[in-house]
């Protein structure tokens, strides 16, 4: 019963994926009609004289029939049967508009194909791919050298320091992005990746706190043992600790990876005049202000752009989970 | 060793030349962290600050001088701001409840012990944390189309004949945006599913006990045994809530549609630091919104006392 429920709540929580997915092989058309099928599909068409005439569901003589109408009237219509195209055209009373129109199953698997283009989709997901991985690289040494200085070494002022980095979770970020951009733009790096990726090499708090959890965990007894044998600090991090703490590691590194794929803000104003050096986030934003008026094709540019990030959730689902119930608990 | 603070210099006898070794490799360690504090967190807090007091743009052309406490008058007279920051709080007064409830109710169901396949539904449930932003955007943008969404489709089957406008009526925008919002309960249903499974299952026992029903369990085990996590998911959402404003900016490219509605005050601020590029009045509209957020924190935290129950602690 419990499992119904649980059942109904993550198909209703999901069903946008499916919507995105049927709405991104539509035609504009179809979506801006009101009432038409749930799958994709095209209004019906027959060659009349070299035009393509549009077939409709017309009750006619007590039955209702599939008609091409070849005249529109606002109060009478012309039709034509299709199978019979000689005979005297049928004339019907009525708006046309009032009638169904005719589907036929026809998915616009070319969307992906022109979004992929148009986007330039390739050098997007260039950019998204290597400000993720540069950025995830930086995180990674920065975050943990941090992190194993607070975990492993005693100095006045580390309780302080901690909470400050703590604290420093809880900030508005509004309060410091001004004068950051102004320095940004004083240097000459906006329009460039560097405010992106420099910063990843300072450490974040949020990695920094999660890996020192996690490094409090592991006991200190082969510390001492690596550091009899004469292991310095960067040897016993290296050889001892990074060994027993990959779990956290292989975390902290899908966490950024993620967080950098779908980081919007920072290319937002770093890079707004450099469509080349967008990564997709910011391009399909930018796609939807030129292309709205073709919600199919937005959609198709939707799942072009979560597609990997989902996959790869996928596939390393448990080292997520893992690092999230680690910051969790320890709160 | 000299600039070790005053209180340590006093100790040195106690503290061994080893232990100061070990300290100068701990400094040296958190290192890339304190120049990233200074030069991201703690120089720029103070220089916004500063700005709030000059009269700073990009492109500068009146010389640059310091013009006291200008922008704090022009800020209390503009209308628009004050617009801005009610439509903040207004939004934040829906969302926060949901975003602090919706993911404990969903953290209790994937724990509840009948649920079969249960770690098949939390990954299920977290999924849509790792869409794009943008995308998940888009997407519901879609789902929650007048004509051609699901949203509505699901209330015409059930017999409500005229579903709303989700995103162009003023009436059910703040709504609109709270279902879109309801994606992002991933991370704080794991934190709460975590610290539901940390509740000793003693309590229950006892509980049952006691006569406790389920109502009951809920109110006096469960509830006060996850305060603390709460009591986080709480403080982060009034943080994140009170800087609300890409989802407006992505959606109605910052237009503010529909008539106003989701002109919210982070996006006021993001125009005048970043369209009109003038620094000195978003530094201090940011002073604002940062004093705000903390007046809300500091209320928070002091009141917590009395209902946050830290099972760790002695008492």
């Amino acid at each position: 019963m419990v499992t119904l429920i649980a059942v109904l709540l993550v198909a209703a929580f999901l069903s946008p994926l499916l919507r995105a997915a049927t709405s991104a092989i539509k035609s504009p058309e179809q979506l801006g009609q009101s009432g038409s099928p749930l799958l994709p599909s095209d209004i019906a068409t027959i060659q009349i004289d070299g035009e393509d005439v549009e077939l409709f569901n017309v009750p006619i003589d007590g039955t209702v029939r599939e008609l091409a109408l070849v005249k529109r009237g606002r109060t009478e219509s012309q039709f034509v049967d299709p199978a019979n195209l000689a005979a005297a055209p049928n004339i019907w009373q009525g708006s046309w508009r009032t009638l169904e129109p005719v589907w036929t199953f026809a998915p616009h698997w070319e969307n992906f194909g022109r979004v992929w283009d148009l986007i330039d989709y390739p050098r997007l997901l260039f950019n998204t791919v290597v400000i993720a991985l540069i950025s995830t690289f930086g995180t990674l040494i920065s975050c943990t050298l941090v992190a194993y200085g607070f975990a492993r070494f005693r100095f006045p002022g580390r309780g302080l320091l901690f909470t400050l980095v703590i604290a420093t979770v809880f900030l508005p970020a509004a309060v410091t992005v001004i004068p950051t951009y102004t320095i940004f733009v004083k240097l000459g790096w906006v329009g460039t990746w560097l405010p992106l990726l420099v910063p990843a090499f300072l450490a974040n708090a949020y990695d920094v706190f999660l890996m020192r959890q996690y490094f409090l965990t592991i006991p200190t007894e082969m510390d001492a043992a690596a550091a009899i044998d004469g292991a310095g600090p960067l040897r016993t991090l290296w050889s001892v600790l990074l060994p027993q703490a990959w779990p956290v590691v292989i975390a902290v590194a899908i966490f950024h990876l993620v967080y950098s794929w779908n980081d919007f803000f920072g290319p937002l104003i770093y890079l707004s005049s450099k469509p080349d050096l967008q990564p997709l986030a910011v391009g399909l934003s930018r796609f939807n202000g030129v292309h709205y008026r073709d919600p199919g094709l937005i959609q198709a540019g939707t799942l072009m752009t979560l597609i990997i990030p989902v996959v790869a959730f996928l596939l390393t689902q448990r080292f997520f989970t893992r690092g999230i119930v680690i910051t969790g608990v320890e709160k | 060793m000299t600039n070790a603070p005053a209180h340590a210099r006093r100790r040195t006898s106690a503290f061994s030349g080893l232990a100061w070794r070990r300290a100068r490799w701990g400094y040296l360690f958190i290192a890339p962290w304190i120049i990233g504090f200074l030069a991201f967190t703690l120089i720029p807090m103070v220089a916004t600050l500063a700005f709030t007091l000059t009269n700073i743009d990009l492109a500068q052309e009146e010389p640059l001088q310091f013009v006291g406490l200008r922008n704090y008058e022009t800020l209390l007279k503009d209308r628009q701001a004050w617009d801005a920051l009610g439509v903040t709080l207004k939004y934040a007064l829906l969302a926060l409840p949901v975003a602090v409830i919706l993911p404990f109710l969903v953290a209790l169901l994937l724990h509840a012990r009948h649920l079969r396949g249960s770690g098949a539904f939390r990954v299920l449930f977290f999924l849509p944390y790792v869409v794009p932003f943008v995308a998940g955007v888009l997407i519901w943008g879609g789902m929650l189309e007048q004509q051609s969404g699901w949203v509505n489709a699901f209330l015409r089957l059930i017999g409500i004949a005229d579903p709303p406008a989700w995103l162009d009526d003023t009436t059910w925008i703040y709504p609109g945006l709270v279902i879109m919002g309801v994606w992002g309960i991933g991370a704080g249903m794991i934190v709460y599913l975590a610290g539901l499974k940390g509740i000793p299952t003693e309590y229950y026992d006892a509980a049952r006990i006691d006569g406790a029903g389920a109502w009951g369990t809920l109110r006096h085990v469960t509830i006060p045994m996850i305060s603390p996590v709460i009591l986080y998911t709480l403080v982060l959402g009034i943080v994140e809530v009170l800087q609300y404003f890409l989802v407006p900016l992505v959606l109605k490219n910052g237009t503010g549609q529909p008539g106003g509605s989701t002109l919210f005050y982070n996006l006021y601020l993001y125009k005048q630091f970043f369209s009109f590029q003038d620094m000195s009045y978003g530094a201090t509209l940011a002073w604002l919104l940062f004093a705000v957020t903390l007046a809300i924190t500091a209320v928070l935290f002091w009141a917590s006392r009395r209902w946050v129950y830290y099972a760790g602690e002695a008492r």
